[in-house]
């Protein structure tokens, strides 16, 4: 039977998503944020989420919609802090959200090792300071390092430029960042792709993340997609 | 000489952020691969010198960063880690942010030019929280960077908005990482961070080591051949 991960609609996207469930949710500043899937698991309903993402939203569109209707128990993330992150800022303030605050090249690596079957690592980051208190270091060949352990999500939102039926990705400059990491750390790896393009119409060379890491692909044309 | 004197004496010649990002960016050896932090360091960017051919890294996964593009040519997923429209140089590439950790922390980035609340004269760098209730922290790539890059240069302030040394004996703030910061750009001087103490390179025209010194806890040396901090109006 042919392979199709293409769903149709934003409510088979995000099917099936659990309260208490971690989402990873790709972007950096404004890109790459899955803006589009983020509202459709907003009118899904799930809540208790633990959200793991670079930074906390801005504005009150996407991951700050999520935050701002209390979906969110704990977000995991390295900046939550930036111009217009008012809704995470109110609710941090008021104490009414936990954070979970990590180094970003621990965060992609955490997941990385998620994705790789990984147990966990040693990192040189952060030895010495309150972000390590509480975990293991060991010397390895002179230097320090702090034991760090897989972060693994139940599901990934992840925006891409470009997908076929099988679930191979692209994407576009910077967009990329915690997209291709954050595909392989989920159990339900979701795509919102500007492009659905034909099977075999990507150059094998530049398919960035292989189909393996892809669940589902909903088509959002750029034309019709949220802002984040 | 006390800030408010120094402030107000229109002998000192301050730099603007711009002219602080300029000298650090001229301060870059031809050849290297460099990460630039959030803040004033991206917008080295804009002011690299034209005689060297010299490699930005960004940690959201970009090698070959240039500077700002012109107005109305912004892409929105083009940006740096202050999340500001930047453009890619020939030669340019994207990849995973795993990757652009990878590069981070395996030793690959020669050096990471970072903003800083504190730094002490060993090299100790406190940047990423100031411990308020009400201002969530915020770490970044910081102490990756601090940690993996060669070298560590700080662009700041000289001193605090509320006129406070910045350069300090001990870091009251938490740390980014200890011992990692070898040189420091400020709108007043150019001050290397020595195995003996902190060596003043430049100063601004107008300033004296013993005004330098009363903005800055630990012990200042002048560089026998310190010259005068100096950049073109930008």
């Amino acid at each position: 039977m042919a392979i199709n991960k293409v769903v149709q609609t934003r409510a088979e996207a995000v099917q099936g998503i659990g309260d208490g469930s971690t989402v990873l949710i790709s972007g950096f500043g404004a890109a790459g944020v899955p803006t589009d899937l983020i509202h459709a698991l907003l009118d899904q309903g799930a809540r208790d989420l633990t959200v793991v993402s670079n930074n906390a939203g801005t504005g009150d569109r996407g991951l700050a919609a999520l935050l701002r209707e209390g979906r969110v128990r704990r977000i995991v993330c390295s900046y939550p802090r930036s111009a217009g992150s008012i809704a995470f800022d109110e609710l941090y303030a008021a104490g009414k959200i936990e954070l979970e605050l990590v180094p970003q090249g621990t965060l992609s690596e955490r997941m990385r090792a998620a994705g790789a079957g990984i147990g966990a690592f040693y990192t040189p980051t952060g030895v010495g300071t309150k972000l390590a208190e509480g975990k293991e270091v060991r010397e390895i060949d002179g230097r320090e390092y702090v034991l760090e352990y897989p972060l693994k999500g139940d599901v990934a939102l992840v925006e891409a430029e470009s997908a076929d039926r099988w679930g191979n990705l692209t994407y576009n400059k910077s967009a990329r960042n915690f997209g291709p990491v954050m595909a392989m750390a989920a159990d339900l790896t979701i795509v919102e792709a500007r492009n659905i393009v034909e099977l075999g119409q990507m150059n094998p060379e530049t398919i960035v993340t292989p189909s393996i890491f892809v669940d589902r692909v909903f088509h959002v044309p750029a034309e019709t997609a949220s802002a984040a | 000489m006390a800030l408010e004197a120094v402030a107000q004496d229109e002998a000192v010649k301050k730099l603007t952020r711009n002219q602080v990002a300029w000298r650090a960016a001229n301060e870059i050896p031809d050849g290297s691969f460099v990460n630039l932090g959030i803040g004033l360091p991206t917008t080295c960017a804009n002011f690299m010198p034209e005689d060297r051919e010299i490699v930005l890294h960004s940690e959201n996964g970009i090698l070959g960063v240039g500077p700002a593009p012109a107005e109305g040519e912004e892409d929105p997923e083009l940006i740096n880690a202050s999340k500001d429209p930047i453009t890619l140089v020939p030669g340019g590439s994207f990849f995973v942010h795993s990757d652009a950790f990878v590069m981070i922390r395996g030793g690959h980035i020669d050096l990471a030019l970072l903003g800083a609340f504190e730094i002490s004269a060993d090299g100790d760098l406190a940047n990423w929280t100031t411990e308020n209730p009400n201002f969530p922290p915020g770490v970044g790539g910081a102490m990756d960077l601090a940690a993996g890059a060669k070298q560590v240069w700080v662009l700041t302030d000289h001193v605090t908005r509320k006129g406070a040394p910045k350069i300090v004996n001990k870091c009251s703030y938490p740390l980014t990482a200890q011992k990692v910061v070898t040189k420091i750009f400020t709108d007043l001087a150019v001050i290397d961070v020595a195995p003996d103490g902190l060596v003043v390179r430049e100063m601004v025209e107008g300033m004296t080591l013993e005004a330098l010194q009363e903005l800055t806890e630990p012990k200042l040396t002048l560089a026998p051949d310190c010259k005068v901090l100096t950049a073109p109006a930008l």
